[in-house]
């Protein structure tokens, strides 16, 4: 089956009339051939895992026999000549459902549509979630901007730098927009609102009239930056072999941890001990086995003193405490004290004071690198909003963490760092 | 620490020491359990008629499909997780599977339903719910996996539960009629370059473009699942059914068919659900959903409470190129692999649940497992994927996932070298 939806994907397909029934004949075939090839070549293989589990693999098999593939029905009979069910679909009826507009433009209807009008009927039906320039609302979609961004570690997808066709956003806009009132917009207003997205993505100037006519002639910035599923040569071609079973690697380590970012919602079950965050490291492992043993976790209450004290100065000594605990959020990516050198993230030593994104050699996303060109600094103020939450105060930032939920922990976390870092 | 970690741990702690305590107490003397009379065993219970439809009992209340809100903008337009850290089987029961809504779960009365096919058709026809059920039907077991299932893993270990790295899949037993069936009543030129376009008849509309290939193979206009109605979150009274495709696909609501001559390239398979590579292109029609697999027990909402000795590890593969074959488990990241036990041979396009069963030393793990479908494909690692496409495709993850088990049992989401 794959292969022949590939098939269709890359118009290696001659396009004949098939009969239903005799492809899949066909296809049984093919797939028969190709299971009983790769079971003589894997045939040691095979005998290999039967002999670990022989007998359960008999009643798997038994099972199986009597399972028909997948189907727990026999297949419901062919009928070429029809049932005679349903009646006949009256135009008006058509026409009030099929609404899908083609990228030749196929679909549209009569109406056009300018940036000036629309940018009204855009503050009055999406600005509430795509912003009045359609630069979103907290998650909601971006619509403007974002070129060359797409090879970017973040891409800003938008109708303007990702979307392929014109078609796609007056078909969904006309069909699916505005969110809670779909379906309500008139052609003209839906031309209006298509050409206020242009404008505001630089595109047209705002007396541009956009018609049924010329919609589908307009070339989209990504228009050829889309390649049809290839995985086929690109992975299949590379994973379909017998994998490896012993010392297929000489060591593991654990190069990320999840407890850290504390985004996990908490409830998890009844058991369920997510979000424990535990700051000890974690053995490495060889074919020996784990390189050490973590001792198991110290009771909540005593977790406070057994806490190392190094470095921690007299005055506020339970501010900074509390502020090195909660750093154990940032450690995993940050360094800071003698010789902190950048990793995931870049080190903090001498932070207050320093240009946001201004640390030499280390990779920062572009949001961080035009924070940098505008000269912003930080200090008590940014650093706070910044942690409070990271993704709103730098857009585009990589940093994973999502935020202190308290107030205290970051007054704590600012004052350890301007400790820790001096 | 916040508050929220702070619980998490004296949760911990007290849920471990009450099972290593429950294990000491039954071992020093008589089980007052047992020795006494208890209240259950004098006393008689609820009657029947006391809940015409069941629940589960309010002792499994915390298995329920969960939401992460900072995913999305709104709860209307968003996604939850199935529990599959306390399901076992295949089968995922109706109540606890996944949702993914477009513009909100909407109630739609079978009187109300109507299905159109129109397009490159003899007869454009109309369908009431009662037409469908008088067509021949079929029952398939298949999963349906949401495209950005693990999606939020692609740039590191991020959620820790396996319910919110791997919990956008189902599995259930459809009842419908195969779609050719619908396509040939209507008189649909079948020809493998026309292509069936598909959509709800909720706001979203969640138009797709299905090539005649696949419309023809092994789609179904599914009315059942697991024996009963669709819920209404999935799409009651009918949905589509793709096999082995990305879940976008299975559209809910469905009102119409129409039979095009090309792809509509709508936004759900241009500006969403197409992959962007390192190098700023993107894959497009990427809808297989390839072979994969995950330890649902240990995992982070499962730890290890019983302590050194016998141990089930066990979790859910599958394919959508077809059934499962093996799955392989590794407990030190990947340098040693013991072949699992299939739980039942599993069915094409549908879960296979597998079982290692064990004895644990009681020492550090690093859970790894690792499918092969019938094709020979082999779930690929989280470095091999990256290496292919970059960090930010988005959707198609399907990693092989790491669990850190410390020597208490407890998991964590985890990246190895």
């Amino acid at each position: 089956m794959l292969g022949v939806a590939y098939g269709v994907a890359t118009n290696q397909w001659t396009g004949q009339k098939l009969d239903v029934m005799e492809r899949q004949v066909e296809q049984a075939a093919a797939i028969a051939s190709e299971a009983e090839a790769k079971a003589q070549t894997e045939a040691a293989r095979v005998a290999e895992i039967e002999a670990k589990a022989a007998e359960i693999q008999e009643q798997a098999r038994l099972a199986l026999a009597t399972a028909s593939g997948g189907a727990v029905s026999e297949p419901a009979p062919a009928m070429s000549a029809g049932y005679g069910l349903g009646r006949a679909a009256h135009p008006e009826e058509i026409a009030a459902w099929d609404v899908d507009v083609l990228p030749d433009g196929r679909g549209l209807p009569e109406g056009s549509g300018n940036a000036f009008d629309g940018e009204e009927i855009f503050a009055e039906k999406c600005g509430s979630c795509h912003g009045d320039f359609a630069e979103g609302v907290d998650n909601w979609p971006v619509l403007a901007g974002g070129f060359d961004t797409l090879a970017d570690e973040d891409p800003v997808k938008t109708v303007g730098s990702y979307w392929p066709y014109l078609s796609t956003a007056y078909d969904y806009i006309y069909r699916s927009m505005p969110f809670g009132e779909a379906g309500t917009l008139t052609p003209d207003e839906t031309y209006a609102i298509v050409a206020y997205i242009l404008y505001s993505n630089d595109l047209i100037d705002d007396e541009f009239e956009l018609t049924h006519e010329n919609l589908a002639e307009f070339n989209m910035y990504n228009a050829e930056g889309f390649v049809v599923d290839d995985r086929d040569a690109l992975e299949y071609s590379q994973w379909r072999r017998e994998p490896c079973m012993e010392n297929c690697k000489d060591e593991v380590q654990v190069t990320m941890r999840s407890v850290f970012l504390v985004e996990t919602p908490p409830e998890g079950g009844s058991n369920s001990v997510m979000n424990h965050a535990r700051d000890q490291a974690l053995p490495s492992f060889t074919a020996d086995g784990p390189s050490f043993i973590p001792a198991a976790a110290a009771q909540p209450e005593q977790e406070a003193s057994a806490e190392p004290e190094a470095q921690v100065a007299d005055a506020g000594a339970d501010l900074l405490k509390d502020g090195q605990k909660a750093f154990k959020k940032c450690q995993a990516c940050h360094k800071i004290g003698d010789g902190a050198k950048n990793g995931t993230g870049p080190h903090l030593n001498a932070l207050f004071g320093r240009t946001i994104g201004g640390v030499d050699g280390f990779k920062y996303s572009n949001a961080f690198k035009s924070a940098a060109e505008e000269g912003r600094v930080w200090d008590d103020e940014s650093l706070a909003a910044f942690l409070t939450k990271p993704k709103d105060y730098i857009k585009g930032t990589k940093m994973a963490f999502g935020g202190f939920k308290k107030d205290e922990e970051i007054a704590a976390v600012i004052a350890y760092l301007r400790e820790a870092g001096q | 620490m916040s508050n929220t970690t702070r619980r998490g741990l004296l949760k911990g702690g007290v849920a471990m020491t009450a099972g290593l305590a429950a294990g000491k107490a039954n071992a020093e003397g008589p089980d007052p359990l047992i020795t006494e009379l208890q209240d259950w065993a004098s006393y008689t219970g609820a009657g029947v008629d006391e809940t015409p439809y069941g629940m589960p009992i309010s002792y499994e209340s915390h298995v329920v499909r969960r939401n992460v809100e900072w995913l999305t903008a709104s709860p209307i337009s968003s996604i939850n997780f199935t529990p599959i850290h306390a399901l076992d089987g295949t089968i995922t029961p109706q109540g606890c599977a996944f949702e993914r809504h477009h513009s909100g779960a909407i109630e739609l009365r079978k009187e109300d339903y109507r299905l159109m096919i129109n397009g490159l058709v003899d007869r454009p026809l109309v369908f009431t719910y009662e037409d469908i059920e008088r067509f021949p039907r079929e029952n398939h077991v298949y999963f349906c996996e949401c495209a950005a299932n693990t999606g939020m893993e692609w740039a590191g270990s991020q959620l820790n539960g396996v319910q919110f790295t791997h919990g956008m899949i189902h599995n259930m037993e459809y009842t419908g009629v195969p779609l050719r069936t619908l396509l040939q009543e209507a008189g649909a030129d079948l020809s493998a370059d026309k292509w069936v376009y598909v959509e709800g008849a909720d706001a979203s509309s969640n138009g797709r473009s299905i090539p005649m290939a696949k419309a023809l193979d092994d789609v179904i206009v599914a009315f059942k699942a697991n024996g009963e109605a669709l819920r209404m979150e999935h799409g009651y009274p009918v949905r589509l059914v793709v096999p082995g495709w990305e879940g976008n696909m299975w559209v809910k609501w469905l009102r119409r068919i129409e039979v095009v001559d090309r792809a509509v390239e709508s936004r759900e398979e241009t500006s969403k659900y197409t992959d962007v590579y390192e190098d700023g292109t993107a894959r497009k029609w990427t809808w297989v959903m390839d072979a994969k697999s995950v330890i649902t027990s240990p995992s982070p909402q499962m730890p290890i409470t019983h302590g050194a000795g016998p141990l089930v590890i066990s979790g859910l593969a599958w394919s959508g190129h077809g059934k499962i074959t093996r799955v392989d488990v590794s407990k030190d990241g990947g340098i040693t692999w013991e072949t699992a036990r299939l739980g039942r041979q599993g069915d094409k396009k549908a879960l296979t649940r597998f079982y290692l069963d064990t004895q644990w030393d009681g020492k550090p793990m690093l859970l790894q497992a690792r499918a092969m479908d019938e094709t020979g494909y082999v779930q690929p690692t989280k470095e091999q994927l990256r290496d292919e496409r970059g960090e930010n495709a988005v959707y198609h993850n399907n990693c092989i996932q790491t669990w850190y088990v410390s020597a208490e049992g407890i998991a964590e989401n985890v990246e190895v070298s």
